[in-house]
């Protein structure tokens, strides 16, 4: 694919994501759209070109892993397993209801495609590393790719990862930071503020890039650029929108995990293409 | 009677399980040299990791590893193993049933001069409460290496509990030791006491005590936890007139409520008694002894505790 084809196409895949976000968050019930939504551009570049991964051949030893450490945003990995066929579009429905393979958080041992048990922040760095680790050992050429969220950067226990990762030389783990600027009950500046992220990382001796999160090509620039890194492991700290294409829920924490009212819900199916003006 | 280091038979035998099985990866916070894992260092240093004083990395690492398909073992004195990394165990490890095993070394009050900080006597609860894992307290040296042999091929998390001291063999190198297994240590007529850890030998104390008085003791090694055999406990608890619970640790929550809670269900209606720690954190103390003597955790008051039931 030439390289505007692809970005296209990527594109296309994270607009996907947002409609099945939408449709999995409906009406009078909370859903995690505007996390979700943050980290749709960085989920379909991954899911959908640059991981080495096979539904058909799931547990494939030399396959690459994606953890969701922000496993609120499972919406969006959902979304991308169902595109691609882990299992069928029509469990999306079913999502956080009582026998659903889909949980509120993502759970390895109900949903095919899903890596480790995330969602109680700060561990999923922590679990990559580990990952990582063990595929040395075992002299495998995959790679850890990892979502962490700015407010999560409060959790303690991303720091220890941080510094082991350095300790530990993990150039086959790539962290992402999805930085949007909120979190659950508001600004993450008003809350515990988490800057200068890209600082902090640079100071625990992580290769640091810094992008906008919702340009597929600087995704994939920062992806090649993270693949030639030797020695350290790489975070790509992605500046992004909560709530990103959904026009009431953008920048604002309200939606972290909201409710849409039917107009809302109605208001976002335009703006994401699904009805007409 | 022969004593011997829990702790060095530990590290020893995690060494020969390495041997046995590549697959065995190390996960330590800076205490190696207590908890011994420092010996798996030298034999295999490629999968040693050493993770510094950062309990809950280590256990959500350890996590990762596993997932890999590593067999990891992790590291820290009990009280810091289940508490501090409590969270992380719960939910990477515990939740999609990993093959995780966490050494709580220096548990009880055997690490007796680091007081109430360093002494784990919750530990056990803590442990029990969590879905899908395994409770072990060896009681001796003996035991120890038996358990971390069949952890290296066990499925699903386990949680081990190892004692800082030598203490007393009891338990048989002859014995075919299983996950799972209840253990009589000494046959007996009238009473049994059910024991784990150190207060096994506490309890072959008593029973010697008992046995000047023509009072004969059962002493049974409990020394899994969970899941616990309750068919076993209630087969062996029906043939006595009493039974007394002996333990280092809180009396709530650990081996004291899961026997009761095991005899309760079951209708065993005999008279049943505690000797544990009566919900109180520790403290420090010159040596070990004093130490146990002062939570009252000694052969004379499991022999006081059974002297009462029978009268």
């Amino acid at each position: 694919m030439q390289a505007k084809e692809l970005v296209e196409f990527l594109e296309g895949k994270a607009l996907q994501l947002r409609r099945h976000i939408l449709e999995m968050v409906g009406v009078g019930k909370a859903g995690h759209l505007g996390g979700s939504s943050s980290c749709a551009e960085i989920v379909a570049a991954l899911y959908f070109h640059w991981m080495k991964i096979d539904p058909e051949n799931q547990h494939d030893p030399e396959r690459d892993r994606f953890l969701l450490s922000k496993g609120h945003a499972a919406l969006v990995q959902y979304a991308a397993l169902a595109e691609l066929g882990y299992f069928p579009v029509e469990e999306l429905k079913k999502v956080k209801t009582l026998g659903s393979m889909l949980q509120g958080h993502p759970d390895m041992k109900c949903t095919p495609g899903i890596e480790a048990n995330t969602g109680s922040l700060g561990q999923g760095l922590s679990i990559a590393l580990g990952m990582a680790l063990g595929l040395r050992l075992d002299g495998r050429k995959s790679r850890v790719f990892v979502i962490i969220g700015d407010g999560e950067l409060a959790e303690g226990q991303i720091w220890e990862a941080a510094m082991a990762a350095s300790h530990y030389k993990a150039d086959n783990l790539v962290a992402f930071v999805d930085k949007n600027d909120v979190q659950a009950t508001g600004p993450v500046k008003e809350m515990l503020d988490s800057n200068p992220v890209a600082d902090k990382w640079a100071a625990f001796g992580w290769h640091v890039i810094e992008i906008d999160g919702h340009s597929v090509k600087e995704i994939l620039d920062a992806l090649e650029e993270a693949d030639k890194v030797k020695g350290q492991p790489t975070v790509i700290v992605a500046h992004t929108v909560k709530g990103k294409a959904f026009s009431f829920a953008e920048h604002n924490a309200a939606f972290h995990n909201g409710v849409l009212t039917q107009e809302q819900y109605l208001t976002a199916k335009r703006e994401l293409g699904l009805l007409k003006e | 009677m022969r004593i011997e280091s829990l702790r060095e038979a530990y590290g020893q035998a995690l060494v020969k399980a390495g041997s046995l099985n590549k697959d065995i990866v190390v996960l330590e916070a800076d205490l190696g040299k207590s908890t011994r894992s420092c010996l798996f260092q030298e034999a295999y240093p490629e999968r040693y990791f050493e993770m510094g004083i950062a309990e809950q990395n280590m256990a959500s690492t350890a996590a990762g590893l596993a997932l890999a398909g590593k067999i990891p073992f992790i590291h820290s004195f009990a009280v810091f193993a289940s508490g501090r990394a409590y969270d992380q165990i719960r939910q990477a490890i515990s939740i999609p049933g990993l093959n995780v095993r966490i050494c709580g070394s220096s548990c009880g009050l055997s690490d007796f001069g680091d007081g109430s900080t360093h002494q784990a006597l919750e530990d056990v609860a803590l442990m029990r409460v969590i879905p899908n894992m395994t409770v072990l307290v060896p009681a001796d040296a003996v035991e120890t290496r038996k358990m971390v042999e069949a952890m290296a091929e066990y499925k699903g998390p386990v949680y081990i509990r190892i004692n800082r001291n030598e203490l007393p063999v009891y338990t048989s190198e002859d014995l075919q030791y299983r996950i799972g297994g209840i253990y009589t240590i000494k046959e007996g007529q009238d009473v049994v006491i059910f024991a784990n850890g150190v207060m096994v030998s506490k309890a072959m104390e008593a029973a010697e005590l008992l046995q000047k008085e023509g009072i004969s003791a059962e002493v049974v090694n409990v020394s899994t936890v969970k899941p616990l055999d309750a068919d076993t406990l209630v087969e062996k608890a029906k043939r006595f007139k009493a039974a007394v619970v002996a333990e280092e640790h809180n009396i709530m929550g650990g081996l004291c409520s899961a026997v009761a809670e095991a005899l309760m269900v079951n209708n065993v209606n005999i008279p049943l008694n505690f000797v544990a720690v009566e919900d109180k954190f520790g403290t420090s103390a010159s040596n070990y002894e004093e130490l146990l003597e002062h939570y009252g955790l000694t052969a004379d008051n499991i022999y006081n505790k059974v002297k009462k039931l029978l009268a």
